[in-house]
């Protein structure tokens, strides 16, 4: 087995420290920016609230018997209250901007990290918790800037970055572990496929539990305007209606649900090659398993009368926090039964 | 499935009529409905759970037996409720069961009726294209020309026809002799039949894993280097038989270990980890056939007489020379260690049923590089031999072995026994290097440490079922990619001419089903229908007219299944 490369290892921490910097400014500036906006937004339409109720004093005095259609009266409620589903935003955001280009700089230097993290101990490097975490972060950002891309999802920024700085620090804290060789048992090709499968549909469903949260948000926020309330989270005008970020994650969900589906599959034909039994209800394999039960239940949520919407973001959720249950309690935890055994 | 029933076509059940027959219906209904899955599914989920908070008896039956006896108030509740037997017991059984009988009441139905929909042509085109999700409109000049021929609206129908059987569309042209002819199209019947194979399969997974479990077998056995496994019933240290399982079913290969090389992590921050496990063994597929050289690693199994044969486990044997109070050997070979720790700190038991004139135990730990610590107690540094010591309490009497009870190799009942020494006596415990011999008290007899093997444990498998699940789990993977992925929708052309000779054309797109493509497909229609005529795009046409009297706005479009009613 070739040596480890400790400067390398060394160089990669370092790299992870600064990304972590780096993202540190990227979500205050988001922050700021979610912040800013809102306001400003606010205050774009005082000025056009004033300028209408003018307008309307003049048509109500014309057409005694108009009104607005109550189904209209909501839709319009809606829109106002929310950011356009399009998804495409007015106004030039130019601390958005700053932060999206933070954020490349910090995933660029965490790439490095993870590159050269791989480079010294010459194997993928997703062999530990901490790699896991650490190239794990790494995906989550990249598929947001991807998504970037095609959508406007900076509101998305603070809790995408923000999970980040989470998962860096609790890698760096929680997990830390040197560069190393890793066990015999690890030493396999299906180390390759099937976790970095997991760890790409784990930053897709980071993402749609990002956006189911919102959706939930925004559901209880619109119904509260609705019934005449005060708006206690004005940031969430930056963020699409309920209904497109429902959509938009249930595309997402779906296309990671596959994806979990062949992780499921390929650790059980690499389960077969190092324990000689495909399914053995191993803890991993039970939350796995249960994890996969759960969004093929989100998946039928969604064609169920009655169970879409928020009780589909509610099963979304849950299967998040199964995800991350999976990947810290049971690792830490249960492990510990495990060497009991 | 359908845009107007989302929930897989069943009907809203009303209070059920009277009678055994109506209640049965009613129940038959009621279990094949969407909701009754979504609430078996999640069920499912959380009947999982408990498998993972308890230890299992599949996995370590010891574990449960000492746990139910650690905890001897709710132990035995807890195994009543059958908690650790997750996913053999009654319970977690009868909610996969009738989640597979709801699926299977649920799916084939749904495969008939998509049977008789793909035989069938597509549907009538309806009389206001303009209602539908996605609309448009051209108008064709008179002098428009399609290969070389002024278009009338019969041609422009078949153009359209022909284009969209291009596109992979089922189409079919009707009306032709009236004055507005028409196309009805359809496409991506491939996303049903994904969603039949995908649960179709998970039904060919579960039968594949029950005649895994009904033909299958698998044991364990532990070889020390030198030694040679037969693949008989008695050359396995335990077996589990599946349900049918005949003798016969073996075939007697065989294996011999020659050596095993560990090689263990020396860099600084891993120290001690292990990096390779290689045993190279030779088989025979038959007592009469060839010899083969092999190498067995972890994660690269041998597969040999229809059984896979996969390292799970090794340690250290240390070679052994038990004599008696008579002076003769009454024991002698390596003696199989449990490792305790990634040091290698191993536990050891020696018996000698055949002492006299008494019979003689050993227990202690095997270490392969012993080191006293300051309190006097001796560990081991690392989990290579560098200096192996055995430590070990010596205990004479009757072992309990000629009962007739099992016991395992690796426990010695001390209970019947007399103390010889142990590191409490006065005398101190046995501490035997390499080579060494210690001569026990009272002329009992002697002990030496003549040698170091290691041994492997393997475990053996034979699962019938295991290509069947592997097949019909890339089914399903396959089908349901199909089914999330593919777009199923309709596109009906309906073309007529105006007065004044212009050909005027209206096309209109449905999708079942999730489609969030449905706008891109309308535009590239509408793109297709204008290059093949040639004419341009005028400014007051729109693809997408969301003001549109009796039109519904993208977002409803894309999302047929009933979604939204939340927002
Ligand atoms: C073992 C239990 C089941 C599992 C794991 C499962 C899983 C899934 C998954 C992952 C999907 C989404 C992918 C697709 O559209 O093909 C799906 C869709 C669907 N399933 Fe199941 N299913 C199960 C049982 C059932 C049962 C019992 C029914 C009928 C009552 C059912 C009816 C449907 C329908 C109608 C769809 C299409 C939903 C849509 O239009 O989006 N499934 N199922």
């Amino acid at each position: 087995m070739p040596p480890i490369s400790q400067t390398l290892g060394e160089f990669s921490e370092r790299f992870m420290l600064l990304a972590a910097l780096t993202y540190t400014v990227a979500f205050i500036v988001f922050t700021l920016d979610l912040v800013k906006s809102s306001k400003r937004i606010r205050a774009v339409e005082e000025n056009l609230a004033a300028s209408q109720q003018a307008e309307q004093r003049v048509l109500v005095g014309a057409d005694m018997t108009g009104g607005s259609s109550p189904r209209g009266g909501a839709a319009r409620l809606a829109a106002d209250t929310t950011a356009d589903d399009s998804m495409d935003y007015s106004g030039r955001r130019k601390l958005a901007r700053i932060a999206v280009v933070l954020t490349v700089v910090a995933a660029l230097i965490h790439a490095a990290g993870v590159i050269s993290r791989g480079l010294a101990t010459n194997r993928v490097p997703w062999g530990n918790m901490y790699e896991f975490c650490t190239t794990g972060a790494l995906v989550v950002v990249v598929v947001f800037l991807l998504a970037l891309i095609r959508k406007d999802l900076r509101f998305l920024g603070t809790f995408v970055v923000g999970l980040t700085l989470v998962m860096l620090c609790a890698a760096t804290i929680g997990f830390f572990t040197p560069a190393g060789n890793v066990v015999p048992a690890l030493q396999s090709y299906w180390l390759i496929i099937h976790v970095s499968v997991a760890v790409a549909a784990s930053a897709l469903f980071t993402l749609t539990f990002a956006m189911s949260v919102l959706q939930l948000i925004q559901t209880s926020r619109v119904r509260k305007l609705a019934a005449g309330g005060v708006d206690r989270t004005p940031f969430m005008r930056l963020v699409p209606s309920a209904l497109s970020l429902e959509n938009l994650s249930y595309r997402i969900n779906a296309f990671a649900f596959v994806m979990w589906t062949f992780t499921l599959m390929a650790g059980a034909i690499w389960a077969e090659e190092a324990w000689g039994r495909y399914w053995g209800w191993d803890v991993k394999e039970v939350w796995t398993f249960v994890i996969w039960v759960v969004f093929a239940g989100y998946l039928h949520a969604r064609a169920t009368r009655g169970w879409t919407g928020t009780r589909a973001a509610w099963l979304c959720i849950i299967g998040y926090l199964c995800i991350v249950f999976n990947f810290t309690i049971v690792n830490i935890y249960f492990s510990g039964l495990h060497s009991y055994a | 499935m359908t845009p107007d029933t989302p929930d897989g076509g069943k009907p809203d059940v009303a209070l059920p009529a009277l009678g055994l027959l109506g209640s049965l219906r009613w129940g038959w209904t009621q279990l094949t409905s969407m909701r009754t899955a979504l609430f078996l599914l999640l069920l499912l989920a959380v009947a999982a759970v408990p498998g993972s908070l308890f230890p299992q008896r599949p996995a370590n039956p010891a574990v449960v037996t000492q746990y139910i006896q650690d905890n001897p108030d709710t132990g035995p509740i807890l195994d009543w409720f059958q908690l650790f037997d997750v996913y053999s017991s009654v319970w977690f059984s009868a909610i996969y069961l009738l989640l597979f009988v709801s699926l299977i009441g649920c799916v084939i139905p749904r495969a008939l009726a998509h049977g008789r929909a793909m035989k069938s042509k597509p549907p009538r085109t309806p009389r206001k294209l303009s209602r539908m999700p996605i609309y448009g409109t051209l108008v064709l000049p008179a002098s428009t020309q399609s290969g070389g021929s002024p278009i009338t609206a019969a041609s422009a129908a078949a153009d359209a026809a022909a284009m969209l059987k291009k596109r992979g569309y089922r189409v079919d042209l009707r009306d032709t002799d009236s004055a507005q002819p028409s196309v009805g199209a359809e496409r991506g019947f491939l996303k049903e039949v994904g969603n039949l194979v995908f649960h179709f399969s998970l039904i060919g997974v579960l039968v594949s894993v029950a005649v895994g479990g009904l033909f299958g077998y698998s044991g364990q056995k532990i070889i020390v280097e030198g030694d040679s496994f037969v693949n008989t019933l008695v050359g396995y240290d335990t077996f589990t038989p599946g349900a049918n399982f005949t003798a016969g079913q073996l075939e007697p290969y065989s294996l011999r270990l020659d050596n095993f090389d560990v090689q263990f992590d020396r860099q600084e921050t891993h120290y001690g980890q292990p990096l390779d496990f290689t045993a190279n063994v030779t088989t025979k597929d038959g007592p009469d056939a060839e010899e083969e050289e092999q190498v067995l690693k972890v994660n690269s199994p041998l597969n040999i007489g229809g059984t896979g044969i996969y390292l799970v486990g090794n340690g250290y044997a240390p070679v052994v020379t038990v004599r008696d109070g008579n002076g003769d050997i009454a024991m002698q070979g390596p003696v199989v260690t449990i490792p305790q720790d990634g040091l290698f700190t191993s536990l050891i038991v020696i018996k000698a049923p055949d002492a006299a004139p008494d019979q003689l135990g050993f227990v202690g730990f095997f270490l392969p590089t012993a080191f006293v610590g300051e309190d006097g107690v001796a560990f081991s540094r690392d989990p290579d031999p560098f200096n192996p010591q055995l430590n070990l309490n010596s205990y004479y009497g009757d072992l309990g072995l000629d009962d007739g009870e099992p016991r395992s190799v690796y426990v010695l009942d001390t209970e019947d026994l007399t103390e010889l020494n142990s590191r409490t006596s006065d005398e101190g415990g046995i501490v035997l290097g390499a080579g060494q011999t210690y001569d026990l008290p009272d002329g009992k007899g002697s002990i030496s440490f003549d040698g170091l093997d290691r041994y492997i444990a393997v475990d053996i498998r034979h699962d019938p079922g295991q290509l069947g699940a592997l097949v019909f789990s890339s089914l399903a993977l396959a089908g349901l990619t199909a089914s999330l992925f593919i777009g199923r929708r309709r596109v009906w052309v309906r073309t007529g001419t105006h007065a004044d000779g212009r050909t005027m054309v209206e096309y209109g797109l449905l999708a079942r089903g999730e489609d969030h493509r449905l706008t891109g497909e309308g535009a590239a229609i509408e793109k297709a229908l204008r290059t093949q005529w040639l004419v341009d795009e005028p400014v007051e046409e729109q693809n997408e007219r969301p003001g549109a009297p009796g039109s519904t706005t993208f977002e409803h479009a894309s999302h047929q299944a009933g979604n939204g009613k939340e927002s």
